[in-house]
């Protein structure tokens, strides 16, 4: 639904180039709710104002429902634009107009006559749940209210693509989680397409099917909640379901276990103490739910070094689980100390 | 002097003002609205940026605004005789009260224009509007209120103004209160004209203060009532 390809972005400022998108590649199916998340400054709302074309990409194409947004002229960007809602994190609604007209705002640019625009603002307002406040001036709603009108708002013109950059960033968790299963709703409701920025993993874990890890301007991980829960080593993964790491120590091998759908319900672990005889010891373990998502991750310990292990834990990959293996303490902390970079929570350590 | 000698004088000079401010504010804002808007949009980061529209506008809207009030009065006489086909009386003293009060003006609604939160224009642009879009459905309206406090203020300097417009005489009250009241020593005269401008400044003044804070949704739990308690021109914080 939304395929960017090698898009670029270099701002000048002060004789400098600022590279904000250095060659991203982004594709988003239709249907699907598709987060990206990333540190400040990643780019992240670089990237959805140029889906929009809000920000013009130095380089690269930017196609939405089939269509070449960086071909277009004016007026036919503009028409595109209609069929692309946005939300954003300050609202941005008009004080000057009351709630009811705030939604009537784009049916107006799109041309639609009084009585059509406030039939369709009554419908809209009904379907976020604020029907009763159709007459009220922004200043007179909370937070979370003004983000369902900013999302009425939004839907107005009947889009088939939703951006959302931080919607919920200036919310409460109660009031983001109620804005959060809107958009979930609308999603399954309508079949509406969203991309939505967020630094928050709740926000992630809550609603996405999808999501990506931006870093200096580029996708550095993406792919389906599944996908990424079953990648070894993955970043998101680590901090969609975080654990902390305890070294594997000289008698024993610390392995952490990623199961979802099917193979949480096999009896693994028992088959595996009676097939190859070996003492499991459980540290710990917790089931979530992750983008619709039954999740559950055990951290288990068998005896001896890892080189004793590699047959137990070929067995646990077969079964279809995401294996990480912690690494010998000694391996660990040489590695820490040599890199800046600490090794991200559920990076495998050893040979796997 | 008596004040049924006074009365009429009084009378006269207070249409003549009225007729003068009220005609040059009409056409200040008709024509001073557009060029701030034209100022703002052209000005660098504008939706329409063209840097020799924008400094040649700004240059003409700084000179006028550098010449003494009087000098300008004197020194347009051959366009007002061309523009309204005299240079003597109130129709003459429009044209340089016009020609005075619009850069002003004009600087006023770029400013107000400006600070319309950037996030609302785009907001509109991301429905796929266009430039007339927003400035018709943003800037202008969401500005209104600081647009009539501005407007408020041209006015006022405009009823300053015309108290010069004797010299092509426009007469008016400040020319009545320089003839009777200061060259032929007539205090009474002189106080009740005085009164008068007071009366006549605080009462746009007033009148603009409502208007734009009844227009103001801004702040507060808005639209109750015109005397709502609230700090003079609040602005959400910038972001
Ligand atoms: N208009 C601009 N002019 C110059 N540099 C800009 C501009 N907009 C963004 N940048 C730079 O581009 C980079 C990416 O900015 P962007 O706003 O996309 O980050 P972000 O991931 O959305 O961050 P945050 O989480 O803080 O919103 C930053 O280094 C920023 O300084
Ligand atoms: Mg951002």
């Amino acid at each position: 639904m939304i395929t960017t390809t090698n898009l670029k972005k270099a701002y000048r400022s002060r004789g400098r180039d600022i590279v904000a998108l250095d060659g991203v590649d982004l594709h988003v199916r239709e249907g699907e709710v598709f987060g990206v998340v990333g540190r400040s400054g990643a780019g992240k709302s670089t990237l959805i104002r140029c889906v929009n074309l809000l920000e013009r990409p130095t380089s690269g194409t930017v196609t939405v429902a089939g269509q070449d947004l960086t071909a277009l002229h004016r007026r036919g960007l503009r028409a595109a634009r209609g069929r692309i809602g946005m939300v954003f994190q300050h609202f941005n609604l008009l004080s000057a107009r009351t709630v009811q007209q705030n939604v009537e705002l784009p049916l107006e640019i799109l041309g639609l006559r009084g009585a059509q625009r406030s039939r369709r603002a009554g419908e809209l307002l009904e379907l976020v749940g604020l029907a009763d406040r159709a007459g009220a001036y922004p200043a007179q709603l909370s937070g979370g209210q003004k983000q369902r009108v900013g999302i009425a708002r939004a839907l107005a013109g009947k889009p088939r693509v939703l951006l959302s950059d931080e919607a919920t960033s200036a919310l409460d968790p109660q009031t983001t989680r109620s804005i959060l299963h809107l958009l979930r709703d609308l999603n399954r409701q309508l079949g509406l397409t969203i991309l939505l920025i967020t630094h928050e993993m709740d926000v992630i874990k809550t609603v996405c099917d999808s999501a990506a890890l931006m870093r200096d301007g580029r996708i550095v991980e993406s792919g389906t909640v599944a996908e990424l829960l079953a990648t070894p080593g993955s970043e998101l993964a680590g901090a969609l379901f975080p654990i902390g790491q305890v070294p594997s120590g000289a008698g024993r091998t610390v392995i952490d276990l990623t199961f979802h759908g099917d193979s949480t319900a096999q009896p693994v672990i028992s088959h595996l103490a009676r097939s190859y005889n070996v003492d499991v010891s459980i540290l710990g373990a917790a089931i979530e739910t992750i983008g619709g998502l039954q999740v559950g991750r055990m951290r288990i310990a068998l005896p001896g070094a890892f080189e004793d292990n590699v047959v137990p834990i070929g067995y646990l990959r077969e079964q279809g689980l995401r294996v990480d293996v912690a690494e010998p303490e000694r391996a660990r902390s040489s590695v820490t100390a040599s890199a800046g970079d600490p090794a991200p929570a559920g990076t495998p350590g050893g040979p796997r | 002097m008596t004040w049924d000698e006074m009365r009429p004088l009084l009378e006269q000079a207070c249409s003549e003002t009225l007729t003068m401010v009220g005609l040059s504010s009409l056409v200040t804002a008709v024509v001073g609205l557009p060029l701030g808007v034209v100022l703002s949009l052209t000005d660098r980061g504008g939706l329409l940026p063209c840097v020799v529209v924008n400094k040649t506008l700004g240059a003409l809207v700084n000179l006028t605004r550098s010449l003494p009030f009087i000098i300008l009065l004197i020194a347009l006489i051959p366009f007002t005789r061309w523009a309204v086909g005299t240079s003597i009386g109130v129709d003459a003293a429009v044209v340089p009260l016009s020609v005075g009060a619009v850069p002003f003006f004009a600087r006023l609604v770029e400013t107000s224009v400006r600070e319309v939160d950037h996030g609302l224009v785009e907001a509109v642009q991301s429905m796929g509007g266009g430039v007339w879009a927003v400035v018709r459905k943003v800037l202008l309206p969401e500005s209104l209120p600081s647009l009539v406090s501005g407007l408020t203020t041209t006015v006022i300097a405009l009823i300053g103004y015309s108290a010069m417009a004797g010299a092509v005489a426009a007469g008016g009250l400040g020319d009545l209160a320089v003839r009777y009241g200061y060259q032929r020593f007539e205090n009474g005269l002189m106080i009740a004209t005085v009164l008068l401008l007071v009366v006549l400044v605080t009462g746009v003044q007033v009148v603009g203060d409502l208007l734009a804070r009844a227009l103001d949704h801004r702040g507060g739990r808005a639209g109750h009532g015109p005397f709502r308690i609230r700090p003079r021109m609040p602005r959400h914080p910038s972001r």
